[in-house]
């Protein structure tokens, strides 16, 4: 038997002996593992997961056993501290020899700390190691102020684990102009620093760290520009250097920027000496990242296994996306070519913090690198492109926004024009030829059986949304009508289930799971359905309360820190000056924020869990009800304040909105709806950006349908013109139900009315000219809703097994002590999460 | 003959009727907070930190319950984060982890253990 030592038990030194167990056994070669540190092989990758709860056991690559299992002989506390070449032995610091056949160094690397004055004082850390992290802990439960020399992604990390600890400011000191210099260009670090302001880090950029001052223990640090700091910790990530002091003990070639020098077999200048991982230099170049190293433990591995049919590192594609605190980064290939070797394509969203730069060949063919920063949602696509060097759409900007407009088919059709050996995910080798015949032959429908029947996007998942992509365009492409099923338990889709449930005369979820169901739900089909029964029956949504969406669970709105807001209604938002009183009362009684909504309405925001059965009973005795402000129901009827005072009113809008809201308050439906009355053409109350919105014309009034706000404005259609009242609320009836009955949970009316075929015509049909022969259907329906309709929460304040629900904890009537507030313009703000 | 064979050490809670059906409610034990959820399809119960590890906050207990392959969960109200009720591994992919805790039923009486985490 061979005998092969390891030095060094890191991910990639751990890595090359789980791949040479699994391609040879346990009886070819003899493994001994010298591991300086005293645990196993922890995933260094996730070490800053150990501040937020995870144990130094949950972070082992293997327990102790895997290595007794596989007969490997384990030995932590052993630091290699030289190597005999001629009797091929390695020393070990407590004066012990092992013999070896083959030595594989996989030393890794240590942090690399600059020439500072003071790095010796005491909260003076890096951040490497669990012992590091331990002490960091320990340190940091005095300090207020904390500091990170290096601003790339461990400095980050580590940055970000010292806001977590809760210290009051943290600076990132970073020596060149911009952060993550080297994944990054200047603007993509621009947008990447206002991400981490928003977290509350302070950024100090091109700054030259001179001293660290402080007697004993650090107080603070000076910079060659004269300016200083005050931190009362320092965490230095300024890189990493290789773990190469044993080469020029025994005599082994270095790389240029030190490392054990190797070749294209991993082999040092002796050839039973290899090197993988950060301690090894491959053509000048040192990898600290983890893939490489795996490959190159793959490489060895095999190697040693099969020796006539070698297996050689080539370098390695350092593209990689990272989950940065607060926001997501990604560099593809390579990220700073420039004209005239390539040309850019630039998309830079300054508001929502999105910057994407894409490097294409000057003819527009090819793709060389990519930087995103906010949005990486592409990264596979772009990868895959790059990799597999894919010709590029006729557009290759739409790679960038390929996922946001469903419309643009650009991207789906582009996915089929990818050739069959095109590699759609890269952790498990499977390319698009394997995924399209899974999907023929077995008839995948879904893409958790691509991946149980492919193995595609089990790894990283980061292909995930081109799986998604790929079977709706082979789907579509086979003309198979892609059903959208509810979730894993139930097999049909909202509008099949609405029928079913109406059919039948279900009333719970039990008896619909039961029937139609499997598994015990989950969070996408319980609201689904209760919304559903809510459409039918319009009962106390509260009898069924586990299956509410949190805010219908409360009747009031889940907001940051875990208090809600209460909205009562304000029909129209005509309100009456006592009424105003009351709500200011009871603002003031319960510390509660104000603020005027958009819907015209008052929103208090702030109230304990256990004060609101008390809140709306105080709120319901002068009048008020509910305003369903946390439901998918509707909403405000906005108005305009019409003829009765304005000089250009042509009818009386807050009326007709208040008869309107009043007629459908409380309907629940697949979202919320809102709606407005405006009393002529300058439409004050902008009802065309509503869910149905009503304009005074000089014979009637015109309807419109399906506008939106918010995030993806549309205008709203005309309906219908120069109606009288009474067919107006006719329409509205039948709209609302024809809505309800066949939309997809949680689609707004003009998603609906986008995916609805025909368009407008065929919606003017069904709804005034009764192509379905459902209008009186519908009407009845409606009917039946607003006939049914109470006050849920004067129920609940009534009714005590529901008022009873309202406790924060069921075994003491204590309010949640953890809530805090801050003040801020005279009132309170939630405490920043 | 005394000696103590059980080393749990079971704090009761609260009662059964408490915690509503395939539902949950949160208790609070010293200073703790314990989000205790009534699987009642299964006929199970469980007990987790009430604080949901993403933006840490003491939410869980009023979270919905269900189950993903099998798997009982909570989802988290604010992000819709869930997590695996047997073991507290977050099933929608992300590196959290939650405490859970063992639980037991006892005369209509919720008992719970905070010493050693399941």
């Amino acid at each position: 038997m061979k005998k092969i030592i390891v030095a060094g038990n890191g991910m990639v030194g751990y890595k090359f002996c789980e791949k040479l167990i699994s391609k040879s056994g346990t009886d070819k070669f003899q493994i001994t593992v010298l591991g300086e540190e005293p645990r196993p092989a922890y995933d260094r990758v996730h070490l800053s997961e150990y501040f937020s709860g995870k144990t130094a056991n949950d972070l082992l690559m293997a327990k102790e056993d895997w290595y007794k299992q596989n007969q490997i002989n384990l030995l932590t506390n052993h630091t290699v501290t030289n190597i005999d070449r001629f009797k091929k032995t390695v020393h070990t610091h407590n004066g012990k020899k092992y013999n070896y056949d083959y030595l594989i160094l996989a030393t890794g690397s240590a942090p690399f700390v600059p020439n500072i004055q003071g790095t010796d004082k005491e909260g003076v850390f890096v951040y490497r190691t669990i012992e590091d992290l331990e002490m960091i802990k320990a340190w940091g439960k005095k300090a207020k102020t904390g500091s990170v020399i290096g601003g790339g992604l461990l400095g980050l990390e580590a940055a970000k684990a010292l806001l977590d600890m809760g210290l009051q400011k943290v600076y990132v000191i970073e020596f060149a102009q911009r952060l993550m210099p080297r994944q990054l260009d200047e603007k993509a670090s621009a947008i990447l620093q206002k991400q981490l302001e928003k977290l509350g880090l302070t950024i100090l950029l091109n700054k030259n760290t001179r001293t660290i001052t402080g007697n004993q223990a650090i107080n603070g640090l000076t910079f060659s520009d004269e300016s200083s700091i005050e931190s009362d910790i320092l965490i230095i990530s300024a890189g990493i250097k290789a773990r190469d002091e044993l080469a020029d003990k025994c005599g082994l070639e270095k790389g240029p920027r030190g490392g054990f020098k190797v070749n294209h077999l991993l082999q040092t200048s002796d050839p039973s000496i290899y090197a993988i991982g950060e301690c090894a230099s491959y053509e000048g170049m040192i990898y600290g990242l983890v893939a490489p190293g795996y490959d190159m433990a793959e490489v060895v591995a095999h190697n040693l296994c099969q020796p006539e049919q070698t297996k050689t590192f080539n370098g390695c594609d350092l593209s990689t996306k990272l989950k940065l605190i607060g926001t997501d980064v990604a560099s593809i290939g390579n990220p700073f070519i420039e004209e005239p070797d390539a040309k850019t394509i630039v998309y830079e969203d300054k508001h929502k913090l999105i910057y994407q730069r894409l490097n294409i060949t000057a003819d527009g063919k090819y793709l060389l690198g990519a930087i995103l920063v906010g949005d990486t949602e592409q990264y596979g696509m772009m990868l895959q492109t790059y990799l597999n060097k894919i010709v590029l759409p006729q557009n290759p900007e739409n790679l960038l926004f390929a996922n946001k407009a469903t419309e643009s088919s650009d991207n789906k059709n582009y996915l089929l024009n990818l050739p069959d050996e095109a590699l759609i995910c890269s952790c498990e080798s499977v390319n698009k030829g394997a995924i399209c015949r899974a999907i023929d032959e077995h008839q995948i429908q879904d893409v958790n059986t691509i991946k149980k029947c492919t193995k595609a996007g089990t790894g990283c998942g980061g292909c995930t949304p081109m799986l998604k992509d790929l079977l709706a365009a082979t789907l579509k492409a086979k003309g198979v009508y892609l059903r959208n099923i509810l979730c894993e338990h139930f097999n049909y889709t909202r509008q099949e289930l609405f029928d079913l449930i109406r059919i039948n005369r279900l009333h719970t979820y039990d008896d619909i799971l039961n029937r139609f169901g499997r598994g015990h739900g989950c969070e996408v089909c319980k609201p689904a359905i209760a919304s559903i029964l809510a459409s039918l029956y319009n009962d106390n949504i509260l009898k069924q309360d586990t299956i509410q969406d949190t805010n219908d669970r409360f009747l009031a709105n889940l907001q940051k820190g875990g208090t809600y807001s209460v909205v009562p209604r304000i029909p129209g938002g005509e309100i009456t000056p006592d009424k105003l009183i009351v709500i200011g009362q009871v603002a003031k009684k319960y510390g509660l924020y104000t603020k005027i909504t958009g819907g015209q309405r008052i929103d208090m925001f702030g109230a304990h869990l256990n004060d609101l059965p008390a809140i709306w009973e105080e709120l319901i005795n002068a009048g008020f009800e509910s305003g369903h402000a946390y439901g998918k129901a509707l909403r405000t009827v906005k108005s305009c304040v019409g003829s009765t005072w304005c000089r250009f009113g042509l009818h009386d809008s807050v009326s007709f909105a208040i008869e309107i809201e009043n007629r459908y308050k409380g309907l629940r439906a697949p979202h919320k709806i809102k709606a407005a009355v405006s009393g002529c053409v300058r439409e004050c109350a902008e009802a065309q950006s509503k869910d149905f919105g009503i304009i005074a014309t000089e014979k009637g009034w015109n309807l419109y349908v399906c506008g939106n706000g918010g995030a993806k404005p549309q205008h709203a259609v005309l309906l219908a013109s120069d109606i009288d009242k009474e067919t107006c609320i006719k329409y509205i009836d039948r709209f609302l139900m024809f809505y309800i009955r066949t939309a997809d949970p949680l689609t707004r009316t003009a998603t609906w009315f986008n995916k609805l075929e025909g368009g407008i015509e065929y919606l003017r049909d069904v709804i005034i000219n009764d192509s379905l022969g459902i209008a009186e259907e519908l009407e009845k329906e409606m009917q039946i809703l607003i006939s049914n309709y109470k006050c849920e929460w004067k129920e609940a304040v009534e009714t005590p097994e529901i008022r009873n629900k309202f406790r924060y904890f069921v075994n003491t009537d204590e309010k949640d002590p953890t809530v805090q507030f801050e003040p801020m313009r005279d009132q309170i703000k939630a405490k920043e999460w | 003959m005394n000696e103590v064979l059980e080393q749990t050490k079971w704090i009761k809670a609260c009662r059964t009727t408490d915690i509503p059906e395939n539902g949950g409610a949160a208790v609070k034990i010293g200073n703790e907070q314990i989000a205790v959820f009534n699987f009642t399809r299964t006929g199970k119960w469980y007990a987790t930190q009430n604080e949901c590890p993403h933006k840490k906050q003491m939410i869980l207990s009023r979270g919905m319950i269900g189950c993903a392959d099998n798997i009982p969960k909570v989802a988290c109200p604010f992000h819709k984060k869930t997590f695996s009720l047997e073991n507290g591994t977050c099933l929608s992919g992300e590196d959290y982890t939650i405490k859970t805790f063992p639980i037991k039923i006892e005369n209509g009486y919720v008992y719970i253990s905070i010493n050693d985490e399941v």
